[in-house]
């Protein structure tokens, strides 16, 4: 069974939420705590949504320098699936992990509301159980999710097909070029600004975000790359 | 009692009629204080008696009339006098639940004033041992023509946002009034949901004696010194100098509090714990000693300071938020100590508990404060003031607005267009909504629905309260209230169980204010009674007053009710084109005291309409049996605007639904000699509007006539941006739904942008 390392800082708090869509998913994931430096033979590494360390200075910027995230980059560099989303996302630009930043929302006001992606490519960990181009509507829910980025990385985005979620009809954050989503050069560190986790359940109206979680656990045992 | 050790602490001013008057207290209260001590109260003595025996912590003057409330019911397991009410769910589930207010510091702080409301009483709720899983908020502003009412509104909206947001607690729903009886008292009350296995229910009483007294998370300021007594006073011109009075709120503290506690109560090293809230360290010392009967004795130079040199009538009086008192077993205060450590905070013991039932304090060897700990909690004097009706209410409720030539859909686009009417997805797109993936219904229907994780039921929850009319008729708006909280939690599906209550009112010392707090209660009670919801706790909130007088009573009502099966869930917008539409209840066309008159005609006068519970009590029940039999596809309740609102409500849709739906209705034999006005906006209570599958349409009607409540089909939903169609006695009304969308969800945002826009251009 695929083993996924939930990784949760003081202030995570899409831990719960997270790990229990990851199971439903069938994985075998459990809790990693900040401190420690060991991943427990991790496959893969998800940094949940929250406010790691509150978040007052500048989202993530406190949680690059906590012990777990040399593990996260170690199995990173080997070429282990990472997921960040939300504030994990935020972590994930912080620590280098991936390119660019995400900066206060365009309308300076934290926003909360459902919005439609587009999945521009399946080449990924966490999105290949969509087809690609595939449509879904997922909840975004942060003050700090407009992802900028020099030209050069927008570039290099856009033209290696990196740019993994992207928002459909909304920009809810003004986030260049309407970018939700994307993946670093070796494909196997994603980060993603909305919520699948909270749309994988029938019960709540709405359950494509399982796709994130079950592309992940279809990918168990693939060398990273395999797909290309 | 033995001669008294009690020592003055160097540097404290002596206690004199002035200091005692600054203090609150009044003669007579000073004297039983003396009588009690037999000797002159020390400085930090005073503070204690100013913070416990004042209104907020003593309810001196509400205690005779809440003792009035139906407190139990099969679902009660905890009723008034604890952090929290709860009620006992299902399978061993129970959900603990609490509204409070914090009007006066939002007042002079909006942002802080709201942030550190939602953080006391989420404490309040997980002291339980429950975890939060829901928010909600029902804030009231003066009108947002005000460039001040418009700060108001902007900065608590932020508050609460920031701190439910950073504490990962979903903000569900909730209400937003706007009037202008609020303009310089806005009155800010938040409620915490949280759920917890029976099981693990722990209770704020202290016992054991030589168990330890533990300081747990934040460290203790100069910051919120005597937030309790000014809670209890009126805002004046001065109120702004409270400024620094205000706390100030750290959800991230609060998070790892909220772990840690829980946590702490799981392990059974504890066996009581409450928030240092309002009187801080005073009030939850020896509201803890009190309920188990036992006495303490506490160091406060062992309490963690922020700054040297604080004295003990500042420690004891620090309203420092984020806080917790935990009462460890006496042998496991290093385990208590090691969870509160890896949470990144600190434990500190700071006192133990005595047989002698004293409430003591020293500061290292010097004994600051000796009283009678039972008599310092229950000894407190308690009025019941003269209650009166104002003079003018009589002519008030006679009053009708003058004849006027309003045209029926001028008059629905102009109910759309009024903020407190209009969608407030300006507000709730700053709170998270879905955080804990457990959200079935959100903010921005009747009630809103939170799964019980892993289980099959969900717990549906909703605040309410028409304060117009409990102005115009204090008691038929307290049985008001608590309908349409009932009402809103049926329409999801879902059974009424309790309630809690925020009740905002002015100074009780005017006759007129009394009046309506106490008539007001009566009708809650009564409504509780009917409605089998009991009343589990909540916060009494007086002296909302300014210098342009008292607020419009308010008294809120937090309803929380059960759905045994979640999949039943019935939203309150259309769903399909040429689903069947039925109205339920009777149409009398009760215009007093209505949005039409106040908002439409501006004129705030008449006799609310007359709550017929048994009436109540059969819509409930009808609509909770329909939704288990999947009968339903929608289900809105009629209140504020009438059927016209809650029509053109339900064909608008949900803030992100693809499009509005139209609606054709026929109300030509409801209406029968009624005029146009009173059909399309009188507010008669006992009504919603349902849709279903036409297959089901006889169904629907038969199952209503069963249950004894008057049901109608009065037309069809129509087609995707269609148009909303009244075919009256005489005239025929429509109007395009994309037009009604567009001015429905734009109201507030279109206020606030250009208030904007024109303050920078300033």
């Amino acid at each position: 069974m695929m083993r996924v390392a939930v990784v949760r800082f003081p202030g995570s708090n899409c831990d719960a939420d997270a790990l229990r869509t990851a199971r439903e998913a069938g994985a075998d994931a459990y809790y990693v705590w900040h401190r420690d430096r060991d991943l427990q033979q991790a496959d893969a590494v998800i940094l949940p949504g929250g406010f790691a360390y509150g978040d007052y200075l500048r989202a993530g910027a406190i949680a690059r320098f906590s012990p777990v995230m040399a593990a996260v980059q170690a199995h990173a560099d080997q070429g282990g699936p990472v997921l960040g989303i939300c504030n994990g996302f935020q972590v994930l630009c912080e620590a280098g992990l991936l390119p660019g930043a995400l900066m206060r929302n365009d309308r300076l006001t934290f926003v909360s509301r459902p919005v439609r992606l587009r999945v521009e490519t399946d080449d990924t960990p966490f999105t290949s159980a969509f087809e690609r181009g595939a449509i879904f509507t997922a909840p975004v829910a942060h003050g700090e999710g407009r992802y900028v980025a020099s030209p050069d990385v927008l570039r290099a985005l856009e033209e290696e097909d990196r740019v993994v979620l992207r928002y459909l009809d909304v920009n809810p954050n003004g986030a260049t070029n309407g970018i939700a989503g994307i993946a670093n050069a070796e494909r196997n560190v994603v980060g993603i600004m909305p919520h699948p986790e909270r749309v994988a359940d029938p019960v709540l109206g709405n359950a494509e975000g399982a796709k994130v979680f079950e592309s992940m656990v279809k990918r168990a045992g693939l060398p990273m790359g395999g797909a290309r | 009692m033995s001669t008294s050790r009690v020592e003055p602490f160097p540097g404290d001013p002596p206690v004199t009629d002035d200091l005692v008057r600054q203090h609150h207290l009044t003669d007579d209260e000073y004297a039983r204080i003396k009588t009690m001590l037999g000797r002159t109260p020390s400085f930090a003595e005073l503070g204690i008696f100013s913070a416990l025996w004042s209104e907020h912590c003593s309810y001196k003057h509400s205690r005779p009339v809440l003792k009035r409330f139906p407190t139990e019911g099969r679902h009660v397991v905890q009723g008034p006098g604890e952090n929290a009410g709860v009620l006992r769910l299902r399978d061993g589930w129970a959900v603990a639940f609490k509204i409070e207010s914090h009007n006066h510091p939002s007042a002079v702080e909006p942002y802080q004033g709201a942030a550190t409301g939602a953080g006391g009483i989420l404490r309040d709720v997980f002291t339980m041992g429950a975890r939060p899983v829901a928010m909600l908020n029902s804030l009231r502003f003066g009108p947002l023509t005000d460039a001040r009412n418009r700060y108001l509104f902007g900065g608590v909206v932020k508050g609460v946002g920031d701190y439910g947001n950073c504490v990962g607690v979903p903000t569900v729903g909730g209400e937003v009034d706007f009037a202008p009886g609020y303009s310089t008292n806005p009155l800010v009350n938040a409620m915490c949901v949280g759920l917890l296995k029976e099981t693990d229910l722990i209770r704020a009483s202290a016992s054991g004696v030589g168990n330890i007294l533990m300081s747990v998370g934040a460290r203790t300021g100069r910051d919120g010194i005597h937030g309790a007594s000014f809670a209890s006073e009126e805002l004046t011109a001065e109120s702004e100098a409270r400024r620094p009075q205000v706390q100030v709120g750290d959800p991230f503290t609060e998070k790892l509090l909220l772990e840690a506690s829980l946590e702490l109560i799981g392990s059974g090293h504890i066996v009581a714990i409450q928030d240092m809230g309002a009187a801080g360290l005073t009030s939850s010392s020896a509201e803890m000693a009190a309920r188990g009967g036992v006495g303490v004795e506490i160091d406060t130079a062992k309490v963690p300071t922020r700054e040297a040199g604080m004295t003990p009538y500042e420690i004891l009086l620090s309203e420092s938020q984020e806080r917790m008192l935990v009462v460890a077993r006496q042998d496991r205060v290093e385990q208590v100590r090691a969870i509160v450590e890896k949470w990144e905070l600190t434990a500190v013991p700071i006192g133990h508990v005595t047989d002698d039932g004293m409430y003591r304090v020293r500061h290292g060897d010097r004994v600051v404060v000796e009283i009678p700990g039972a008599r310092l909690v229950e000894d407190c004097p308690v009025y019941e003031p003269e209650a009166t009706e104002g003079a003018e209410m009589a002519g008030l409720r006679r009053l009708e607005p003058p004849a006027s030539r309003m045209d029926p859909a001028d008059a629905l686009r102009t109910l759309l267009d009024t903020p407190s009417l209009a969608s407030k997805q300006w507000v709730y797109e700053q709170y998270d909504s879905t955080v804990q993936a457990s959200t079935i219904i959100g903010p921005g229907g009747d009630g809103a629905l939170i799964r019980v994780p892993d289980t099959a039921f969900a717990i549906a929850v909703s605040t309410d309260c028409n304060s117009r009319y409990v102005f115009l008729d204090p008691y038929e708006g307290g049985k008001a209230a608590v309908a349409e909280a009932a009402r809103n939690v049926a329409c999801t599906g879902a059974r009424p169980i309790g309630i809690t209550n925020c009740l905002n009112f002015g100074s009780p010392e005017r006759p007129d204010v009394f009046f309506q707090f106490r008539e007001a209660c009566r009708g809650i009670a009564d409504a509780c009674r009917a409605l089998d919801t009991p009343v589990t706790g909540g916060n009494v909130s007086f002296y909302n007053e300014s210098p342009a007088g008292p607020v419009d009573p308010t008294p809120v009502i937090g309803m929380v009710g059960l759905l045994d099966d979640a999949t039943h869930a019935v939203g309150s917008h259309f769903r399909r084109p040429g689903d069947a539409l039925v109205l339920l209840g009777d149409t009398r066309g009760h215009l007093g005291g209505s949005s039409y008159w106040a908002h439409v005609l501006h004129t705030r006068a008449g006799a609310p309409p007359p709550v017929d519970l048994p009436v109540e009590r059969r819509l409930v029940d009808f609509l909770v049996d329909a939704a288990r039999e999947s009968l339903l596809a929608s289900a809105h309740d009629l209140s504020d605007g009438g059927l016209a609102l809650a029509l053109a409500e339900a064909c608008i849709g949900a803030p992100y639904a693809e499009g509005p739906l139209g609606a054709k209705t026929d109300l030509r034999e409801i209406q029968g000699s009624l005029a146009t006005a009173g059909m399309l906006f009188g507010e008669d209570h006992g009504r919603a509007i349902v849709s279903c599958a036409p297959e089901f349409k006889d169904r629907v009607l038969a199952a209503a006539k069963r249950a004894g409540v008057p049901a109608h089909a009065i037309g069809t939903v129509g087609e995707k941006l269609g148009r909303l169609e009244f075919v009256l006695r005489d005239s025929t009304i429509r109007l395009g739904t994309p037009e009604l969308r567009e001015t429905y969800y734009t109201a507030i945002p279109r206020r606030m942008e250009a208030a904007a826009s024109q303050d920078a251009a300033d």
